[in-house]
């Protein structure tokens, strides 16, 4: 097997409700994989396992090949999954290296015993891993709360990507954002893929989707109805995937 | 949308307006302090001399403090109601401790060390309680602290019983009264201890103790504030804790560092009261609460959390202080001060409202 993250059999119920229903997927080193589904179709929920937010009731998850044990959000990190949700989670009063540090500050030691924070070093840092993703921020020193979408997104994507992310899941990465915007995004999925990271989107731009991903996988109420490699499809047959009408595509 | 072409046209003086903006935003309260202090200087007699300038700084040292501990829990998106009547009640404490030290015969110095380290430790208890109910238990930071204050008075009262605590030992009242440096015409300087001279020769006294004191420890916080995880991880709660929380930041026990940080300081503002008054009092500090909130705000920090500097918050208590000591010396009625601090504050927030480049 070569997929770097792979799911079999995932169940969780809630109550009565079942909301992921035995899905078995998998992704491949520098793939993007869309996830689609209409609301309620149990996408956020088999995100919420893969990233140790929710444990399924039955299920594994194989990271590598090997059976992995993803039961908070720590073990998923740790693991090299990382998620960036849709109001990417920056604190909008610090600059940019403080946010790709934040929780793992850099330090120094002052006066032999001292330990400050190492803001250069931040910067630094902060500055090679944006490079990587061809993003260019005029100045770092600036707080988040005056940068663009793109620049956030691009910040988010760098936090997760500078502590060895193999794995990246996007929910909803280009809502929200203009037109130019959702394209430099979409161009920072493709960057990702060039370096081999896993990259997985939840969206429900169609365009998007077929800008990017090499495959999509459909979910419907819970249970995973169809996957496809996106060179070999089309939007229509996609629609009728969701909403449960498979022949609308093919017939006409 | 719609707006998109009127946001077009203005683009160009839109720009020459945000750099002055700019400008103005980040050194508006420096502008104000200034002026205040010309004002001061040219309408009242006395007022621009050394000594009227170590009177204020003297009889700042406790709103410098409160505003301190006020400015860590504000940034958290907090706020700390208990530091006024944890300082009375520290003040009361400090005393207590060295009076019932005195029998056992360990010499001032040791006695007053002990009182102070002893005041210090038990002024924790009332924080970690504020920061065990706001961090873990959820309590609004207004209800748990507004009920600490209760507590706090009502503690000290039942101590002191109605009364001033008194008996503080002499040496802390000399120290409290004390200057770091003294220059006799003659003789050289000398530090700490006033030289003997004949009488009707005047030394001149150079900075109080306490306020070297207060200046060491205020510059010690805004060191920590700036520089260590700690204040890292501070406004990034205020700035976003969800954030901080799934970036693995330990939240809670931020919380609960930062208010019993608070109440350590206000703890601290208790004895340098002592030692500044020689009694210890339950509501010696329950005014100082309005000015040290007053500090916080006037320097910029937003109530909501995640800004504000102590640097900022210390140009904030000056210009309350000139204030009160210019009225003061130009025997104006020290209720003017209050209309006018009240004043000012919605002043200060008008302006970060409308000068965006004035958070940072």
């Amino acid at each position: 097997m070569d997929y770097i993250l792979e799911t079999r059999g995932i169940t969780k119920r809630f109550g009565g409700l079942t909301a992921v229903d035995d899905v078995s997927i998998g992704l491949r080193a520098g793939e993007a994989l869309a996830l689609l589904g209409d609301n309620g179709a149990g996408k956020s929920t088999l995100i919420k396992i893969i990233s140790g937010v929710h444990k399924p009731d039955s299920g594994e998850i194989f990271i590598g090949g090997e059976r992995a044990r993803i039961e908070t959000p720590m073990d998923a990190l740790a693991a090299g999954i990382e998620t960036i949700y849709q109001d990417l989670a920056l604190a909008e009063n610090l600059d940019v290296g403080a946010n790709i540090f934040l929780g793992r500050e850099r330090m120094k030691r002052r006066f032999g015993l001292l330990k400050v924070l190492d803001d250069a070093a931040m910067a630094d840092e902060a500055k090679k891993v944006l490079d990587r993703l061809d993003i260019h921020i005029p100045s770092l020193k600036s707080t988040i709360r005056t940068l663009s979408g793109v620049q956030r997104q691009a910040v988010a994507i760098s936090r997760s990507i500078y502590w060895d992310a193999k794995v990246l899941i996007m929910d909803e990465p280009t809502a929200a954002l203009g037109v130019s915007e959702q394209k430099k995004v979409l161009n920072l999925v493709r960057t990702l893929k060039s370096q081999g990271i896993g990259v997985i989107i939840i969206s429900h731009q169609m365009y998007d989707i077929f800008e990017v991903a090499d495959r999509l996988a459909v979910m419907r109420r819970g249970v995973l109805v169809g996957e496809r490699i996106v060179r070999e499809t089309t939007p229509d047959e996609v629609v009728g995937l969701m909403v449960g009408s498979e022949t609308v595509g093919k017939e006409r | 949308m719609g707006k998109e072409p009127g946001a077009v046209a203005t683009v160009g003086s839109g720009k020459r307006r945000g750099a002055i903006a700019e400008f103005l935003g980040s050194r508006w309260i420096l502008i104000f302090l200034a002026l205040e202090i010309l004002f001061f200087g040219l309408k009242t007699e006395g007022f621009a001399s050394l000594n009227s300038l170590q009177i204020l700084l003297y009889y700042g040292v406790l709103v410098f403090l409160l505003a301190v501990a006020e400015l860590f829990v504000v940034i958290t998106g907090g706020i700390d109601l208990s530091v006024g009547y944890i300082l009375g009640f520290a003040s009361i404490v400090s005393i207590k401790i060295m009076e019932a030290l005195k029998p056992l015969g360990l010499g001032e110095g040791a006695t007053v060390l002990i009182g102070v380290c002893a005041t210090l430790v038990v002024g924790l208890v009332p924080g970690l309680v504020n920061g065990w109910l706001v961090a873990y238990l959820k309590v609004p930071p207004f209800i748990a602290t507004f009920s600490m204050l209760g507590v706090c008075h009502g503690v000290s009262e039942l101590i002191i019983n109605g009364v001033y605590a008194m008996g503080l030992p002499k040496l802390a009242a000399s120290i409290g009264s004390g200057h770091f440096l003294y220059v006799a015409p003659g003789s050289g300087p000398a530090l700490f201890s006033r030289p003997l001279v004949e009488r009707g020769v005047e030394v001149l006294e150079v900075v109080p103790n306490i306020v070297v004191a207060t200046a060491v420890v205020v510059a010690v916080f805004a060191f920590v504030l700036s520089r260590t995880r700690f204040g890292r991880h501070i406004y990034a709660i205020g700035g976003n804790v969800d954030a901080a929380i799934r970036a693995g930041v330990p939240v809670k026990r931020r919380v609960l560092g930062v208010y019993a940080l608070s109440s350590f300081l206000a703890s601290l503002a208790g004895v340098v009261y002592a030692f500044m008054y020689v009694s210890g009092k339950a509501d010696a500090g329950a005014s100082l609460l309005l000015d040290a909130i007053a500090a916080v705000v006037i320097g910029g920090a937003s109530m909501f959390g995640g800004s504000g500097t102590v640097g900022r918050t210390m140009v904030g208590a000056l210009i309350i202080a000139v204030l009160e000591l210019g009225l003061r010396m130009s025997g104006t009625p020290t209720f003017d001060k209050y209309i006018l601090v009240g004043v000012i504050l919605i002043g200060a927030v008008i302006v970060e409202r409308y000068m965006p480049a004035a958070r940072k």
